[in-house]
């Protein structure tokens, strides 16, 4: 089984982001940088298939020279090798941009499954996936919380609102993850030491022959709009706090 | 040249979703300004009563594919059916709603289209004759804003921020052939397996009550369910609360979980870390129930409460009956 996983490097949970002063996109400096969540997931579903089916995982990034260091990350969760594209005209490019070229790079190697994210939680796009799927010519399965491999075929789980789908595809497929699925591992020691030695190719756009255009524009990034300070509710008790909380609910923001 | 704001609604067993209608009711506010058409497409089956519903809420037109091959949903067949409608008349702009299933369809267009698109969108407007769309990124910790410069412009609409309008139309409705072969669809669901909760999704609801570590347990978020339940709110969960186990992925708030936009939010026994605060930060109001009067979430609430939930929520759900009744 030739697995692909996608994985793209995104600042910290825990950061606070800063927009630049004039609004064209997010001061990074200070920022530390780690693997989208939601590609562990797929990293790590990646790693356990393998390790059922035999075969190889080999990860892929467009992102930056410090992307290399989340290529690295999966390697020493157990990956076998990585391609990396860089190329500074990606650095702000569209979903479909980031997975044409992705779409150029996978073309070329054997895949049976390629695991993305569900979103990944810098953008929070969620698009990049079935994008790969359509440009490669094959199905998709989106947010998925369960996967099971029989043959030449898969079984996932999707939830949706109010409901779990099973859903059967053929392979190969795309199939984003959604937390749930797995916890993922962390890097050993070992690992980290044999990640070093482990082959990453490198490309740039021009090399995959991708042309960039970039289709969907970010024009400004602004901070949240600020919200009023919020009233603290005073009272004897907590029945009495209650019963004003109840009545501010009713009669000064009348939502309930 | 493209023409028309185009919408792709959304059904399921022969009734609308309300994203439909708050589809339908922004393409029309989007197509007066530009002074185009709205034009809808519904897909499913034995549907084809429903399609003039859409005229309340100001479609001119809809195009109607009425066939077993769309239900259960799959996104080889609702894609390739949207894709070659598009393709033949040329709309300037598409809208789908950020549902599990619009999320799914959209992307996989923008792949079949080669277009661009704005995710999960709060805001859309025309500035001079195009899309100009506005999207929380980083969960809410910032906004970006979207100006798509490929047709079809595209954007997806996050459920429950757009307000559905009346505005009554007679929409025109086009009955259209589906060429799909259901042996050639390559995914299959096999099965749905329904929520017996009946409650609304987290995403849709207008009301949250949410816990974290605070409620000790999974045995004491019954109080916080018979709050919700006179409040016909959904009950939400921080994600310490989902790794120990005491609620389902599903109820998980925040960055990497769900990101929420009620009119009311009501965080128990929440501390608000940044990637909780990230998902639900856009709540029109928000409440915080802690002991700890130094907790974070407390900055963001609109109106807090310091005192132990175990005492208060249980009053607050016997003053709200009061009020309600
Ligand atoms: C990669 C990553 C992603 C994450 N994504 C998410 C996410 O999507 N969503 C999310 O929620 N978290 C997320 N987190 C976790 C986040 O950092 C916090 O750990 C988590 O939100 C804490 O949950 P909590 O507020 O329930 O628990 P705590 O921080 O432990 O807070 C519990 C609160 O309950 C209060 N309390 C205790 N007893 C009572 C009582 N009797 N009455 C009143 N108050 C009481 C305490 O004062 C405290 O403030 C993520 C973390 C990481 C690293
Ligand atoms: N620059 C990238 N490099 C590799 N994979 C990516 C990149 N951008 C997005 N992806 C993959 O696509 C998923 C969805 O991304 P997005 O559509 O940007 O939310 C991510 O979780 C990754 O798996």
């Amino acid at each position: 089984m030739n697995i692909v996983a996608c994985v793209k490097q995104v600042p910290d949970t825990e950061t606070l982001i800063k927009v630049k002063p004039d609004r064209s996109g997010i001061d990074e400096t200070g920022i530390k940088w780690v693997m989208n969540p939601y590609d562990e997931f797929g990293v790590e579903e990646a790693l356990r298939l393998k390790e059922k089916l035999s075969g190889e995982v080999i990860i892929v990034s467009v992102g930056p020279a410090r992307a290399l260091e989340t290529i690295r990350t999966a390697l020493a969760m157990g990956a076998e090798r990585g391609i990396h594209i860089v190329d500074p005209a990606l650095d702000s490019a569209d979903p479909f941009t980031i997975a044409s070229a992705l779409a150029a790079a996978i073309k070329n190697i054997p895949y049976d499954i390629i695991f993305c994210g569900q979103r990944a939680i810098d953008d929070d796009c969620g698009q990049v996936g079935a994008i790969l799927a359509e440009l490669l010519g094959i199905p998709q399965v989106t947010v998925i919380t369960k996967v099971d491999v029989d043959g030449n075929t898969i079984k996932v789980t999707r939830p949706i609102e109010g409901a779990q789908l099973i859903i059967e595809s053929s392979l190969p497929c795309v199939v984003t993850a959604q937390k749930g699925l797995n916890e993922p591992r962390y890097a050993s020691l070992p690992g980290i030491m044999k990640a070093k030695k482990k082959p990453v190719d490198v490309k740039d756009a021009a090399s995959l022959g991708v042309s960039i255009d970039v289709k969907a524009k970010i024009t400004k990034t602004l901070p949240p709009p600020a919200r009023p300070p919020g009233k603290i509710i005073c009272g004897e008790d907590p029945a009495e706090k209650a019963r004003e909380l109840a009545r501010l609910l009713r009669e000064e923001a009348k939502v309930i | 040249m493209a023409k028309g704001v185009w919408i792709v609604t959304e059904q399921r067993y022969g009734t609308f979703r309300k994203i439909s209608f708050e589809l339908a009711s922004t393409a029309r506010k989007l197509a007066d300004q530009l002074g185009e058409e709205v034009v809808a497409i519904l897909l499913g089956s034995g549907i084809e009563g429903i399609a003039g519903e859409l005229g309340k809420y100001g479609v001119d037109k809809v195009y109607v594919a009425d066939n077993a091959v769309y239900e259960p949903y799959t996104t080889d067949a609702h894609a390739t059916t949207v894709a070659s409608l598009v393709k033949e008349h040329d709309p300037s702009i598409l809208l789908l709603g950020a549902s599990a299933q619009g999320k799914d369809l959209s992307a996989r267009l923008v792949g079949k289209l080669a277009t661009g698109m704005a995710t999960d969108c709060v805001d859309l407007k025309i500035v001079e004759g195009k899309l100009l769309a506005s999207r929380p990124m980083y969960a809410g910790k910032c906004f970006g804003e979207v100006m798509v410069s490929s047709y079809p412009q595209m954007a997806s609409l996050r459920p429950n921020v757009f307000p559905v309008v009346e505005n009554a139309k007679n929409a025109s409705i086009t009955k259209v052939d589906t060429p799909i072969d259901p042996g050639q669809l390559k995914t299959k669901v096999l099965d749905v397996q329904k929520d017996t909760s009946g409650k609304v999704d987290l995403t849709e609801a207008n009301i949250i009550v949410s816990g974290g570590r605070g409620m000790k347990g999974p045995e004491n978020y019954v109080i916080l369910e018979e709050l919700a339940d006179i409040l016909g709110a959904t009950v939400g969960a921080s994600r310490a609360a989902v790794d120990a186990g005491w609620r389902p992925q599903k109820d998980q708030v925040g960055q990497t979980g769900k990101v929420v936009s009620p009119n009311l939010y009501v965080a128990c026994g929440i501390s608000g870390a940044i990637q909780h605060l990230a998902g639900m930060g856009s709540s029109k109001y928000i409440v915080a129930i802690n002991k700890d009067p130094d907790a974070p979430i407390f900055a963001r609430a609109d109106y807090g409460i310091v005192d132990d939930l175990f005492k208060v929520v249980p009053e607050l759900t016997k003053e709200v009956k009061k009020l309600l009744e």
